[in-house]
């Protein structure tokens, strides 16, 4: 017997959730959303950033040599990346070419930098959303299943279960997470021997580095730098285990912090060998870094050619605290190969602060939004660096331009191998693009560029001592400021782009636009309603959650903002306790 | 067995809890957070695991290390105006803005009024905690005395801590706001004071020592030059042409070390590897309250700093190389004429029972 069943009605609860301040990052960051609890997923997003201090207008006519000791303090964990890609571009405006050793000064003491910020990042700050405490408060199930589970690379890392690692990773008392700290520590001493100081360095300065360096330098960054790839070997395959039991137990958890791979890299590391730091040779020296720049667009590499990426940036405004520019001067109109540049280029912006009520359906962040123009199509792309690493590992093993050896790029991966270390033999290891571009896969990106990082570092360290061993123990070469200059600076800060474009007139600065990643991550909508990418991959979270809407957490979400390594100088707070009840549908859901 | 003590009242001390609420909302980059992080002496855990006997317990709220995120995070900030966390130590980083100028934005928040959804300015929370507060620590040079945000021609108007409370203003047990310059602070610098203040706290160390500037003396009452190890290349007028491999004194490359406070050159930076001077880095004075504009452009020699340096070039300096290089050369490189290897011992001992060999 058939029976017809009357449609019902089924309730969908939405309720608006903020998070202001998002802790365990650099900065102030506010996420505030709209989330379905019927559905499991997010609606929307907006992404904000509290505070202004508006660098670009307080260097306006300062001596350009002064630009790196200033630009540096823009930020507190990546001041030593800003410096040096402020050394990069003065270079550039100069004419000066350090000694080699220079060169090689400025690369070990990034991989220091790298090595040093992934440790924490990764293991101190993200990982903690991932630790036996958190997991037990937000998916206790998986808990349950994580003690049955055993660790596949156990016997590299020493954890026997997935548990085991998730309790290695509780804040102040897992025994990896103290681990850690320690590395966070000896790492940062790797970078004072060549930086002076960690983060605002010393000694990194436009024609080279003034640190002293001889064979105890190297001595001492040395045996450093070997505990530390002893560590990646024991850190690379524990994350995996961890991560794949997130995909394998949680299908569909490949959709967290999901957004298309629109990706962008400038690279670093420069080569001594090819670098001359001049605009004209820039698209030569920038495919022989040790990480390739590139610019992707749909998982398509579309570029690697650093001019041609310069042209392609646009500094949009729309949800932002700033008056539009378009009546401003123009400082460049031809860059210095002839090629036209344009008004919303960072050459060209002007920053006009206008402090005002936050509005979430108007301007409701002091972050603009850096878009990249796609000439095929007319559109302007909202690129994300993966949090630095994915986009960096995803550029650098498609070109397949990077082979040092122990360190290749096969056109699909990035084959790596450790040397031998105290207490463990050498060790292989793969980095395969992975298919999507998701929360998980820019953490374990994260992981494997620990690894990455310190072989660069042990490439330019034995090319280092070639060089002192040699008696070429210069490692800086003088330069004249001239009167008027265009130049850019491209690097990477630890977690994604950096750029510095300057303009020099009557030997001061006329015009200086630091941009570093997190703009380009943590944007707010652009004028044409382009949301940034926080907000997109946010938008695109499904909540795995177990908790309910009374004691959400909202861990998925800080896994999927926490997996672009943000650095606002900003944070996501929860203000309204349990949540606002912000609508109630009634959506008919037809025969059941 | 009776317990001992190692304190006096060692049980009551370590039943305190001393809350630590450290605003890194200033305007600021976190690089004093950061930097905290790399400390080892006292390191972060060792605060927190309670390394000195008699501390009292301490709980740190910074955002940088937070287990809690958004409301949970910031619930302690909401209890400390309530007075339900006593005693507590406030810690602010960064410059704070001047909030009286634009109208109904801000320059810097941390949280969200429930009541309008506007964010709460760092200065609101400045306002409501730093009378119930037991300590005032202003954290970095942003925070001590304007720094970077607070350069010349600056959009927001940015201050110090002190600035902004008064240089006169008192806490509720009567010390001023303690000021720990650096840009980033020195590491063990922030984690030494804190635990200092955590010992005052539980009544176990005197109220720390303050200078004009209310930087704590016995970090910050030498110049660098005076502990730094090319200060003897100044006394022999021997001075760096270039910066790098050159390791002879960088006064004339810009370094303004003989006339700042500041204790980097003894300390080092991370675990006492580093510091500016001790690897060939120019002192940029970034502890000094006139950083940076009294100080632009850092590359150049300061033109005051002439008047000393000439003469040591020229005058005394000379005399002084030519003087100690003999001495070297013709006593200190000199080894006593009784190390030898011949057939007889000339070290002025008269043996009586040797025989030589073969004899």
């Amino acid at each position: 017997m058939a029976t017809i069943e009357q449609p019902t009605e089924r309730k969908v609860v939405v309720k608006e959730m903020s998070w202001d301040p998002i802790t365990r990052i650099v900065g102030s960051l506010g996420i505030h959303t709209e989330i379905d609890f019927t559905n499991q997923h997010v609606l929307k997003c907006y992404s904000t950033s509290m505070v202004f201090r508006g660098f670009d207008i307080f260097m306006k006519g300062i001596d350009p040599r002064d630009a790196h000791f200033i630009t540096s303090r823009i930020c507190g964990i990546c001041g030593d990346n800003h410096c040096t890609c402020s050394c990069l571009n003065q270079n550039m405006a100069y004419g000066v070419k350090p000694p080699k050793l220079g060169d090689y000064a400025y690369n070990l003491a990034e991989s220091a930098d790298f090595m040093f910020d992934h440790a924490i990042f990764n293991d101190c700050m993200a990982n903690v959303d991932f630790c036996e405490q958190m997991v037990k408060e937000t998916n206790p199930t998986l808990l349950k299943t994580a003690e049955q589970t055993p660790a596949p690379h156990g016997d590299i890392h020493g954890y026997k279960t997935i548990a085991e690692i998730m309790r290695a990773l509780n804040p102040f008392t897992g025994s990896f997470y103290l681990e850690t700290l320690q590395v966070a520590r000896y790492t940062r001493e790797m970078y004072c021997l060549f930086g002076g100081r960690h983060t605002h360095p010393s000694t990194i300065m436009p024609g080279g580095v003034s640190a002293d360096i001889t064979h105890q330098t190297c001595t001492d960054y040395y045996v450093r730098l070997m505990r530390y790839i002893e560590y990646a070997k024991r850190t690379v395959p524990m994350h995996d285990d961890l991560y794949d039991f997130f995909l394998e137990q949680l299908p569909g958890y490949d959709m967290v912090g999901y957004r298309d791979t629109d990706l962008i890299c400038w690279g670093c590391f420069d080569d001594p060998e090819y670098v001359d730091y001049s605009y004209r040779g820039m698209t030569e020296w920038g495919r022989h870094r040790y990480i390739t720049p590139g610019l992707v667009f749909k998982g398509e590499l579309v570029s690697t050619d650093l001019v041609e990426i310069n042209l392609a940036i646009r500094i949009l405004l729309g949800s932002s605290y700033f008056d539009d520019w378009s009546s401003e001067e123009t400082f460049v109109d031809k860059d210095p190969l002839g090629n036209a540049v344009d008004k919303r280029h960072p050459w060209n912006k002007v920053t006009l602060p206008r402090p005002q009520k936050r509005d979430w359906a108007d301007k409701y962040s002091w972050v603009v939004s850096p878009r990249m123009y796609d000439k095929r199509n007319d559109s302007y792309v909202a690129c994300d660096t993966g949090g630095g690493p994915f986009a960096r590992q995803w550029v650098t093993a498609k070109a397949g331009l990077v082979d040092i050896g122990y360190l290749k790029a096969t056109g699909t991966s990035l084959q790596m191998v450790l040397p031998r270390t105290a207490s463990m033999p050498e060790m292989e290891l793969e980095w395969k693009i992975p298919e999507k571009s998701n929360a998980i896969e820019r953490d374990r990106a994260r992981s494997y560029h620990q690894a990455y990082s310190a072989l660069v570092g042990l490439h330019c360290l034995e090319k280092a001592l070639v060089e002192i061993r040699a008696g070429r123990t210069k490692s800086w070469n003088s330069f004249t400021v001239p009167s008027e200059a265009v130049s850019v600076g491209f690097h990477e800060a630890a977690r994604g782009v950096l750029s510095h474009h300057m303009v020099i007139r009557e030997g001061k600065i006329a015009n200086y636009q630091p941009y570093p990643p997190t703009p380009w991550n943590a944007n707010p909508r652009d004028v044409y309603g382009t949301p940034g990418p926080y907000e997109d991959a946010v938008q695109n979270t499904p909540i795995f959650e177990e908790n309910g809407p009374e004691t959400f957490k909202g861990v998925d979400i800080m896994r999927a903002v926490r997996s672009f390594d943000p650095c606002l100088p900003c944070g996501v707070h929860m203000y309204t306790g349990a949540g606002r009840v912000r609508k109630v549908q009634h959506r008919p859901t037809g025969l059941s | 067995m009776a317990t001992v003590e190692f304190v006096p009242n060692q049980q009551q001390t370590e039943q305190i809890t001393a809350h630590v609420l450290w605003m890194t909302t200033g305007l600021s980059c976190e690089g004093d957070s950061v930097a905290m992080t790399s400390a080892t002496n006292p390191s972060l855990e060792d605060i927190i695991q309670g390394i000195i006997p008699g501390m009292p317990r301490v709980v740190i709220h910074n955002q940088v290390v937070a287990y809690e995120v958004g409301q949970e995070y910031i619930q302690a900030w909401y209890d400390a105006e309530q007075g339900k966390l006593d005693p507590f130590v406030l810690i602010v980083e960064g410059s704070l803005g001047n909030e009286k100028i634009n109208g109904e934005g801000h320059w810097t928040g941390f949280g969200v009024n429930p009541a309008d959804g506007q964010p709460i300015t760092t200065n609101a929370w400045v306002d409501r905690l730093a009378n119930k507060a037991a300590a005032v620590v202003a954290i970095g040079t942003c925070a001590t005395y304007g720094g970077i945000p607070a350069m010349k021609n600056n959009p927001t108007g940015a201050m110090g801590l002190p600035d902004y409370l008064g240089w006169k203003w008192r806490s509720r047990a009567g010390l001023p706001v303690v000021c720990i310059p650096g840009c980033p602070a020195q590491p063990d610098n922030m984690t030494e004071v804190l635990l200092y203040l955590v010992l005052h706290l539980g009544g176990l160390a005197p109220a720390p020592e303050l200078d004009d500037q209310l930087r704590p003396k016995w970090l910050f009452g030498r110049t660098v030059h005076e502990s730094c190890n090319r200060a003897g290349f100044y006394e022999e007028g021997n001075f760096a042409t270039e910066y790098g491999s050159d390791h002879r004194c960088l006064v004339k490359l810009g370094c303004e070390g003989p006339v700042v406070k500041c204790n980097v050159p003894v300390r080092g930076w991370v675990n006492g590897i580093g510091g500016c001077p001790n690897v060939g880095g120019i002192c940029m004075a970034c502890t000094m309250p006139g950083f940076p504009d009294n100080y632009m452009p850092f590359m150049d020699e300061a033109p005051k700093a002439k008047t000393t340096q000439i003469p040591a070039q020229y005058i005394y300096g000379p005399l002084y190389r030519w003087a100690r290089g003999w001495e070297i050369r013709h006593n200190g490189d000199k080894e006593p004429a009784w190390r030898h290897n011949r057939n007889e011992l000339t070290t002025g001992y008269q043996p009586k029972n040797y025989a030589r060999k073969g004899a």
